[in-house]
């Protein structure tokens, strides 16, 4: 029994407690320790990752304690390297949201002095988001699978309360569409959770006793279709995707970051542990269809994106792009495309992070998230323009960057991926690259009309970034290019991971790539 | 035909060891002033200088290094580290090839470091035009000294944002922003064909790396089909990065930047990559006379038309240079097309071209800084006594690229025109034909320029430019009257490349009485003529004359860009507007309809104020069903 996934998630549940119980007034107070407490696990969390053996078992630090006895729950937890990274990705975000999001409960006035979001409680906010990052770990570290049920719909609540109360001027629509949409596949997941412990009848949820018992092709493609759907629904994939564009573009940009970042990602990494290790007959089976639901997203995000007027849903449409990527890494089933898929979901979460926390410094600063509003701005805030182009490229996957690396792994892993309907597979990696093109349009066309040109009128009286906002970035764009450069440190701890998953779906898995080939 | 000598894995420390400094001093050079800001404003360009100076150094020094090892260990591969384990890892190559381009882009690039001191020296942004500039170069050196084609796409895109950033360095023209975006565009559908090569390669040989490859390939020859795809995707990403037919279009749009960064950007050096590509790829992908090759080829011959064509109707004079750079470049790719010999006179021109371009785009600048920035030419007119060293550098560049005898383009263009005479009669006699009209576009830009009547603007006040511009010139110009002859009499740069792109079965022997070497001068000379005929005897007028429709056809760069737009970009703009339209009113709305019938509400029901709750149970609903029926559909066939 290890110690360190209870604690990490219990600090930030303590803090919780304190920053809420903190007498009123106590504002600036709040936001301190919650700063305070999210900073110790990220040291936690960096303390743990160096003890993580990348040759050793597949699940580490685990720890389970009896929940509910008589259905055999347990509070089981452990990581893999997958989980590891994603945890280490949570852990990270939360501070630099924390100091991003450090005005967005103070209420928020455009340019000509409407009111666009009231003064809310900032205790409740801040509050709200240390129990979310208890429930981030807590999903990733879940190996009991009623325990992952459990956190994957109660996560649901701080983020709905984060859009529906400190949002945009249409939040209210926008949370309960998000909360509907992720019920619905909650609620189908928790069918197949069920049906998956009456079929199996091993009178336990634990998710390494449960792999590879359910036989049944049968069996295995309903109680697939129950999981994939809610995890489609969470990615988001194409057509279950039109909650996000509204819920990102209303949800204040930190809670933007959180929710696209980190909470989408337990979608694709649900696909990743559950629909493919628990049934893995199924999942062959699906592969095509499910592919070419993937490709669709891609292009079609792409395209949606370059069209959109309003900056926060073009970066959540790049998003739905980019997802169809990892789905498609994820079903390609060869080791390079899932280790690429894997290392996406990381990745992703530092570029569209920076994404979405520059353009909301840009929103801030006009009271407006439509392009149309802007233009000139590297004339009057040009490290503010720097950071947003450098989070633009690692958008586009700029090579170099850390995004590149992930693309470009899935891309050519699923080209080249030996599985069933690998024709189907070829076909697509090459579709998909269509998207490298398109991206470059979103993403420069945004840039172009934001950030260059003459610099419009309200535009001239921007402030450049202050120090904190620069705190807020600066860790981001280290992550993005040191990545770039040198992704090992994390592929070293995601692959072990990945090669145990195609073992358990009993993929042949061929080396793409031979040392000294050919001798 | 003999291979290339076998690439070795590199032991021993040394400045080939070291060579990775080449590429870390300009990218410490461009971080320390982009992190740093205003605070280096006062030095960051001397830094810039004196990083890519420092890279200059280290390139000499590695190559006398190089040159000290007998000819079957010229092929040095670095180590440097596990970049992506399990499928590659990064190293540098050190060889022949590759260190031709590193003392190209870093002495030609030093150069213009230099020159752009005083060019930029009034530019409140010079030191960010600096750290760009170093940005530059560090990328173009990752790019010619990878050995897999990974670090190789790294820097083929990080140049590609270093042009990106320069073309729009004067971000607040609407015109500058556009055509920073449209060349990072273009350029990436041609990356696409790089990409998709990528893949086709691992997949067939399990390697990207070029020591590697050249085992693979000779362990088990490959299927034609598979080399001919592979050769066919990189040639798209060769278009894209040199500006061949049909993704030139952005080229001339990039003379937008300043004008140093035309002249080592956007014609010395990133758009010779896409000829680098072809060449690095050669012995691999592009064995004489296949379909491949002979696509290359196609495309060289093409471009080196259209772009001279281009050139004989622009009245910018920047533009008209543009239109000259396509056109040399297209050559190069002609003269890429054909092994070994071809490979020897498609890198000499590569590196005569980068010395008498920068030389003549740099010249061009002079004139435009002591002409407030005109670059009309119809406004300029008998400038050689007002600038004379501009002038007589510019006068030996023009002489080098028409290919006077015995300056440097005509030693490296007649090779490539007698290899493709050799090879491929059609293509062989058009690039004749386009040396005579390279005879008279530039002579006419120089009678425009420096002869004839002033046409200047009554505020023009033309001078001199300062020495730290000049010297520059005169380096280059140096370059562009004895180089060709140094690397093609007595085979020198054949000699010194054969390790790298395999030797021929008959080592090139330069005739200077060749049928087709006569034809090309006599051209050459009618079209300088013609030139004299129209634009120095005559009076130049200083608006621009309507033209018959084929000067309009010239001047609208052959339509390129109408095509362009009537292609692409118009059936683009549609295709997101349905997407969009689509987005919003499809999928939801389509339910929304569904819950007005089924609800019997009365009047539109609008999406946002009523019945969201209903509504989106049911578009939920609506769209789990769909993804339902996709997988219960394709999954139980």
């Amino acid at each position: 029994m290890s110690p360190w996934l209870p604690i990490l998630m219990a600090v930030p549940v303590l803090g919780a407690i304190v920053v809420a119980l903190l007498p009123k007034g106590s504002d600036k107070l709040a936001k301190q320790v919650t700063l305070v407490v999210s900073l110790v696990v990220l040291a936690l969390t960096i303390v743990m990752a160096t003890q993580f053996r990348t040759g050793g078992p597949r699940f580490q630090f685990q720890a389970a304690y009896d929940w509910i006895p008589s259905f055999g729950v347990k509070f089981g937890v452990g990581v893999d390297g997958i989980a590891l990274v994603l945890i280490a990705l949570s852990a990270v975000l939360v501070p630099i949201v924390v100091l991003a999001s450090w005005h967005d409960a103070d209420g928020t006035q455009s340019a000509d002095g409407t009111l666009i979001t009231p003064k809310r409680s900032v205790k409740t906010y801040f509050s709200l988001l240390l129990v979310l990052e208890a429930m981030m770990i807590g999903v990733f570290a879940a190996t009991d699978v009623f325990l992952f049920y459990v956190f994957f719909e109660a996560m649901l609540i701080p983020m709905y309360f984060m859009i529906g109360s400190y949002g945009g001027a249409q939040r209210s629509y926008a949370a309960v569409k998000f909360l509907l949409y992720s019920l619905f596949g909650g609620l189908l997941m928790l069918v197949a959770v069920i049906a998956l412990y009456v079929v199996a009848g091993k009178g336990t949820f634990m998710y390494p006793e449960l792999i590879g018992v359910i036989k049944d092709p049968a069996t295995q493609k309903w109680l697939f279709g129950g999981f994939f759907i809610a995890f489609a629904i969470k990615a988001p994939l194409w057509p279950v995707h039109t909650w996000l564009p509204d819920a990102a573009a209303q949800a204040p940009a930190g809670a933007a970051v959180l929710l696209v970042g980190v909470l989408d990602k337990v979608g694709t990494f649900g696909m990743l542990r559950f629909c493919l290790e628990l049934f893995p007959d199924a999942a062959k089976a699906f592969t095509t269809p499910i592919v070419v639901l993937a490709v669709i997203s891609i292009i079609y995000g792409a395209i949606v994106a370059i069209g959109q007027t309003d900056m926060k849903r073009l970066i959540a449409y790049t998003s739905i792009s980019h997802f169809g990527f990892i789905v498609m890494g994820v079903f390609a089933m060869s080791q390079v495309a899932q280790s690429g898929a894997a290392l996406y979901m990381v990745n992703h979460g530092f570029s569209t992070g920076a994404l979405f926390l520059a353009a909301g410094f840009l929103i801030a600063r006009r009271g407006s998230p439509y392009i149309a509003d802007y233009g000139g701005v590297q004339k009057v805030a040009p490290l503010l323009a720097g950071f947003f182009l450098i989070a633009g490229l690692a958008g586009l996957s700029l090579p170099g960057l850390s995004s590149f690396v992930s693309e470009f792994m899935v891309m050519i892993g699923t080209y080249s991926s030996t599985a069933f309907g690998a024709g189907a597979l070829t076909v697509a990696a090459v579709i998909s690259a269509v998207a490298v093109i398109l991206a470059a349009v979103y993403i420069l066309w945004m840039v172009q009309r934001t950030l260059h040109g003459p610099t419009a009128e309200p535009v001239k009286a921007f402030k450049d970034l202050n120090a904190r906002e620069i705190v807020v970035l600066a860790p981001l764009v280290a992550l993005i290019i040191g990545f770039g450069f040198f992704p090992k440190p994390l592929l070293d701890v995601i692959n072990p991971a990945v090669t145990q998953t195609l073992v358990n779906v009993q993929v042949d898995n061929p080396a793409i790539a031979e040392k000294g080939a050919g001798q | 035909m003999e291979s290339p000598v076998e690439i070795v894995q590199h032991t021993t420390g040394g400045m080939i060891g070291a060579s990775w400094l080449m590429i870390a001093f300009p990218l410490l050079g461009a971080a320390i002033l982009l992190v740093l800001g205003r605070m280096t404003n006062r030095w960051g360009h001397l830094l810039g200088v004196a990083m890519s100076l420092a890279s200059f150094v280290v390139a000499v020094l590695a190559f006398l290094e190089l040159i000290g090892l007998p000819a079957e260990q010229r092929r040095q591969a670095v180590h440097l580290y596990e970049f992506i384990p399990g499928m590659v890892d990064m190293g540098l190559l050190v060889d022949p090839l590759s260190i031709s381009f590193c003392l190209l882009i870093t002495g030609v690039g030093s150069l213009i470091h230099i020159y752009s001191i005083g060019y930029m020296s009034h530019d409140p942004d010079r030191r960010r035009f600096f750290s760009y500039l170093n940005l530059f170069v560090s990328a173009m050196l990752l790019l010619v000294l990878a050995d897999n084609y990974v670090g190789l796409f790294i820097g083929w895109e990080g140049v590609g944002l270093a042009s990106y950033l320069l073309i729009g360095f004067w971000y607040f023209k609407p015109s500058a922003a556009v055509a920073a975006k449209k060349a990072f565009v273009v350029n990436r559908v041609g990356d696409l064909g790089l990409l998709v090569g990528m893949f086709v390669i691992i997949t067939t040989f399990h390697t990207l790396t070029f020591s590697d490859l050249g085992k693979a390939i000779a362990a088990n020859p490959p299927s034609g089909g598979a080399v001919t795809a592979i050769g066919l995707l990189l040639l798209l990403g060769a278009c894209g990065k040199s500006a061949q037919l049909p993704l030139q279009s952005w080229l001339l749009d990039a003379m937008e930047g300043p004008t140093p960064v035309s002249a080592l950007i956007h014609a010395a050096t990133m758009v010779t990559a896409g000829v680098y590509l072809v060449v690095r790829s050669g012995a691999f992908f592009f064995p004489e006379g296949s379909p491949q090759a002979l696509a290359v080829a196609i495309v060289g011959a093409a471009t080196l038309l259209a772009g001279a064509i281009i050139g004989t109707a622009k009245d910018d004079i920047k533009k008209g240079l543009a239109g000259s750079t396509m056109s040399q470049i297209g050559y190069m790719m002609l003269g890429a097309a054909f092994g070994p010999v071809g490979y020897t006179f498609a890198i000499g021109h590569l590196i005569t071209h980068g010395f008498f371009k920068a030389d003549l785009f740099l010249g061009a600048g002079s004139v435009m800084h002591g002409m407030n920035d005109e670059v009309d030419m119809r406004k300029y007119g008998g400038l050689r006594k007002a600038m004379p060293i501009t002038f007589a550098t510019f006068f030996i560049g023009y002489l080098a690229i028409i290919g006077f005898p015995m300056l440097s383009g005509y030693f490296t263009k007649d090779g490539i025109i007698e290899t493709a005479i050799e090879h491929n009669q059609v293509l062989g006699w058009l690039a004749v034909l386009g040396a005579g009209v390279t005879g008279f576009y530039m002579s006419r830009m120089v009678f425009m320029t420096f002869f004839g009547q002033k046409r200047w603007a009554d505020d023009a006040h033309p001078h001199e430019s300062p020495l730290v511009m000049t010297v520059p010139l005169m380096v280059l110009s140096l370059g562009a009257l004895v180089l060709g002859a140094y690397l093609v009499l007595s085979n020198r740069l054949y000699e010194f490349l054969t390790p790298a792109v395999g030797a021929a079965e008959e080592a090139p022997h330069f005739a200077f009485t060749s049928v087709p070497g006569l034809a090309t001068l006599a051209l050459v000379a009618i079209g300088a003529a013609f030139a004299w005929y129209k634009y120095g005897r005559a009076e130049v007028p200083s608006v621009q004359p309507r033209g018959s429709f084929l000067t309009t056809f010239a001047r609208r760069d052959l339509y390129g860009d109408a095509l362009n737009e009537s292609l692409f970009m118009r059936p683009g703009q549609w295709l997101t507007r349905i997407a969009v339209y689509f987005d919003n009113r499809g999928v939801d709305g389509l339910v929304n309809g569904l819950a007005a019938g089924i609800g019997g509400s009365s009047g539109r029901l609008r999406r946002l104020q009523t019945g969201f709750a209903r509504t989106y149970a049911l578009s939920i609903l609506f769209g789990a069903a769909l993804l339902a029926g996709a997988l219960l559909l394709v999954g139980n066939i």
